[in-house]
Parts: C-alpha cells; structure tokens; sequence
C-alpha cells in the first residue's frame, strides 16, 4: 500500500506503530518495577469469598507480553505494515495470489491443450474431461439450467436433444461463448379470438387436445399473421434465429393454452448470457462437451 | 504519575483513558485510509448509482441480503474462478455504507451484474426453488406488486443529495442537478422487483464482471 496521498502518510503510519509497540514495552517495564504485597489481600471481598491480592504479574504472562511485542517487530520487518515499507520478504497478497494462479495454471493448463485439441464428440467421450466439465457446469450453468441439466421454466432442458439454437459442436461452443438473445415478439394486435385460434394451432401440431374448428382457423392465421416467418411454414422453428420447433411436444415455458396464449399476447424474451471472457476458450470446450454427452449418451 | 488504583476508583477517569486507547487505534488504523489513492479513488469505470440502481440498492439493504451475501471477493483462485476478478477498494467509493457483508449463506454478489438474465433474476427473487431446487434463500414475492415509487424511491432527490455532498467532500464525480431532478421520472413506475434487478445487474462491472 504505497499509494499515500503524500510522503506525510508514511511517516505519521510509521511513528505511531512504533511508538505503540515501544509503549507497550515501557508499560510492562514500569508495571514490573511497581510495589508488589505479595500474600496480602487488598482488603476488600466481593461475593463472600472473592478477594483482591497485589502480586506481581505472573511469569508466563510476562514473558507472553514480551513475546508479543517482538513478534511485533519481526512481522513488521518481514512484511508490509510500517507506512509504505514492503516488508524484506515482499509478500503482498496479490502477490500470493498469483503464485497461487500460476501453480494451477501449471497442472491445468496441459489438460487444457489436450481437450482444447480435441474434437468435442471426443472429449465427450473422455471421462476425466467429463468429470471436469461436470465441475465445471455445477459452478458456472446448474443456476439456470439445473444441477440435472432438465432446465426450468424459461431455462432449456439440455439433456433432451430438442435445440434452439442448434446441438453441434460448433453450436453448442458459440451458444456459451457468445451467448444468446431469444426474442418472441408481442402479438396483442391479432385479437384475443385470433390468438386463441393460434393456441389451439399450435397444441395441434404437438398433438395436444385442442379444439379442432378454432385449430383449422389458426392454421390461416399462422401463415396471415406471419408466425411462419420465424416458425417456418410447417412450424418446425428456426435454429438460427432461435425460433422453437412448435411440432415436438417440447416447452419452454409450458403447453396449456393459458400459457400458450399468454406467451403469444405478451411475446417472450429470453437471454443466455455469454460466457467468452470469463470462461476463456478452454473451458467453454469441456462445458461444450459436457452439454454434448448429456443429450449423446449410450449414443 | 497516576496509579492503577485511581483509575480503577474513578470512572470519568477510566471513561477518558478508554477512549484514548481507542482514539489512537483508529488514529493509525482508520484515518491513513482517507489519505490513500487506492481507498479514495473510483477505479476507471465505476460511476455513482443512478437514481433506480440507487433505490435497488435501498432494498437490497432493507431486506437484508447482506446477512447472507457478501460483496467482497478475496483474491484466493478458488473464489475468482467462481466469482471472476477479486474486488479492490476503488470499485466501493459509491457505497454508502458499503455492502462487503460479514457471511456468505448465499454466494458472493459482488460481480452478479450480468450473470444472469434479467428474467431469471425475477424468477428466482420471486421464488428461488422456482429455478434452483436446492435452493435455501427466501421468496421475497413482494417486490413485485410494490411500485418504487412508493417505498424506496419516495425521498430519492433527497439521498442522492446526500450522496453527492459525499463525493463531493472527495472531489470524486457525482450527479449534476439534472440528474437529481430526473431521478423521480427515471423510476417512473418500476416496481421494487425492477429497481433492485437493475442494481443486481450493475454490481462490479467496472472491472468487467466477466474477468479473471
């Protein structure tokens, strides 16, 4: 800490801890030469029994006393505490932390390498990169997708191989890297009777009950109101835009018609957040990876 | 010279001393922070709260979430590969008082900002388990249906005053008077949900919340 506004700091740090430590000092020597009447009781009693005797300080707690105010002094010579003076040992703890970071670096980085070299089917394959992906996921991903990986409400299942934005490799890699932003537009304009059309559309194509006259009229609203625009003409999605498959009986934020109008009315917007600068390249790969086998396994 | 039986006889006495020996622990400890670059200046990208982070960050303090996070990340790898940069004295000079908190039931927040999406901040302040199952933290529904406004935001002119005469006493930058005049139409009708996400999404991003 040798940022001091100005060299007065030091100076006035300096002082006043020495000249603490050295009063310290001086006390325990003027108590030492005090008048002692050992054995003798000062001559008052608390609670019956209790009663005041003027000994010297006991040995060991004299000694205890030195021995602080030394290691006092060797602490402050060996590391940083008097003003802005380093310390001879120049410990900082900065400095300690990258020691610390250099340590890791130094039996990680290898494994790095090696997976970053890897294609991910492979380091799929790995057990040990997937025993570090696991970690890896239960640190950085389980918040929103779940320490099982099955996701939540708004949170994507990632073990049941329906995509949004596509499963590959390289998909998977820019998803986490890059992060990704879902936008469903609002439809409000379209009427609550047209909508509700479209809800009823919609659990058809995943074979949901649903009823069939309002079903067959969302089928020309689908391509009238442009939903085929994102969801294409047959409803299967979008995986570059992140438009969902609409056939496949799998839901983001659920398949009642409630929900399903509601998310029609009111639009949905949904934000994966990116993870590059943070996470790096290397671990992006075994968290890649890791997101692969959950939907490959036995595969 | 005075001796021990005197002070142990007179309390004024004791009372004096006392506060001698604690004047000068602070003396040496507290007062060199003041004069030191790394404690009194804003590490490059840190700004003041803006009027709705401001009243987010009312409720982050009225409902306690210091008792079970910190804002305080320690430079140990294990905390930095989870939380991302260790935190430095330059990213508090804004915070009045400051949030390190003391405990961590829950994890550090002192780099949240970003982390997640603003939607699961909501989801999960309304109901944790909702998105974490294994979660312990409590539900706080309530923010949702309360408007800013009403609560925190009322007096926002008159805290942002008193943060300004803060910053001012350290010559740091702080907010122009038209800021302060807007602060009411900048919460507008946010509710406490909103106004404590947009803080949560501020939190220790002048380092970048996304580095090592």
């Amino acid at each position: 800490m040798a940022d001091f506004v100005n060299g007065f700091w030091n100076m006035y740090v300096i002082v006043i801890v020495l000249v603490s430590i050295l009063a310290c000092a001086v006390l325990l020597y003027i108590q030492g030469k005090a008048k002692f009447t050992p054995g003798k009781t000062m001559g008052h009693v608390w609670d019956d029994t209790l009663e005041e005797y003027n000994n010297p300080m006991p040995k060991w707690w004299s000694w205890m006393f030195i021995i602080t105010v030394v290691f006092g002094l060797v602490y402050l010579v060996l590391f940083p505490g008097l003003g802005a003076l380093p310390g001879v040992l120049g410990w900082s703890s900065v400095g300690q932390y990258k020691i610390e970071r250099a340590r890791m670096d130094e039996a990680v980085q290898p494994l790095f390498q090696k997976y970053e070299a890897m294609p991910i089917p492979a380091v799929a394959a790995d057990k040990q990169a997937m025993e570090m992906g696991k970690r890896l996921y239960l640190t950085y991903c389980m918040q929103c997708h779940g320490a099982d990986a099955r996701g939540a409400k708004g949170f994507p299942n990632l073990t049941d191989g329906d995509w949004l934005y596509g499963g590959e490799p390289d998909q998977l890699k820019q998803t986490i890297a890059e992060g990704r932003m879902g936008v469903m537009p609002p439809h409000a304009q379209l009427g609550a009777d047209t909508i509700k059309d479209l809800a009823n559309y919609v659990r058809a194509m995943s074979g949901l009950p649903n009823d069939a006259v309002r079903a067959a009229k969302g089928k020309e609203a689908f391509t009238s109101a442009g939903c085929i625009g994102c969801h294409g003409p047959d409803g299967k999605g979008n995986l570059a835009i992140g438009a969902p498959n609409l056939t496949d009986n799998v839901w983001l934020y659920g398949s009642s018609e409630a929900t399903i109008i509601q998310t029609i009315t009111d639009g949905r917007q949904n934000k994966m957040p990116a993870w590059k600068a943070f996470l790096g390249d290397a671990k992006i790969q075994l968290l890649a990876a890791y997101v692969y086998s959950l939907s490959h396994q036995g595969k | 010279m005075i001796k021990h039986e005197q002070i142990e006889k007179s309390v004024p006495l004791l009372i004096v001393l006392t506060l001698a020996v604690v004047i000068w622990g602070g003396l040496v400890e507290i007062v060199p922070l003041f004069f030191q670059k790394s404690t009194t200046t804003p590490v490059e990208g840190t700004k003041p709260y803006d009027a709705v982070r401001l009243a987010g960050r009312d409720i982050y303090i009225r409902e306690g979430c210091y008792n079970c996070h910190s804002q305080m990340i320690r430079p140990f790898r294990a905390e930095t590969e989870r939380y991302g940069h260790y935190s430095v004295a330059g990213e508090y000079v804004y915070d009045h008082p400051f949030q390190w908190g003391s405990k961590r039931t829950g994890p550090d927040l002192h780099r949240v900002g970003g982390r997640y999406s603003d939607e699961w901040q909501r989801a999960h302040l309304i109901n944790p388990r909702d998105v974490v199952p294994e979660s312990n933290m409590p539900a706080f529904p309530w923010l949702a249906s309360t408007k800013a406004k009403d609560t925190v935001g009322a007096d926002i002119e008159k805290k942002m005053d008193v943060m300004r005469t803060y910053a001012n006493m350290r010559g740091i930058p702080t907010y122009s008077d038209e800021e302060i005049k807007g602060a009411k139409a900048a919460i507008g009708d946010k509710t406490e949900l909103d106004v404590l996400i947009a803080y949560l999404q501020g939190l220790g991003t002048a380092l970048g919340s996304m580095k090592q």
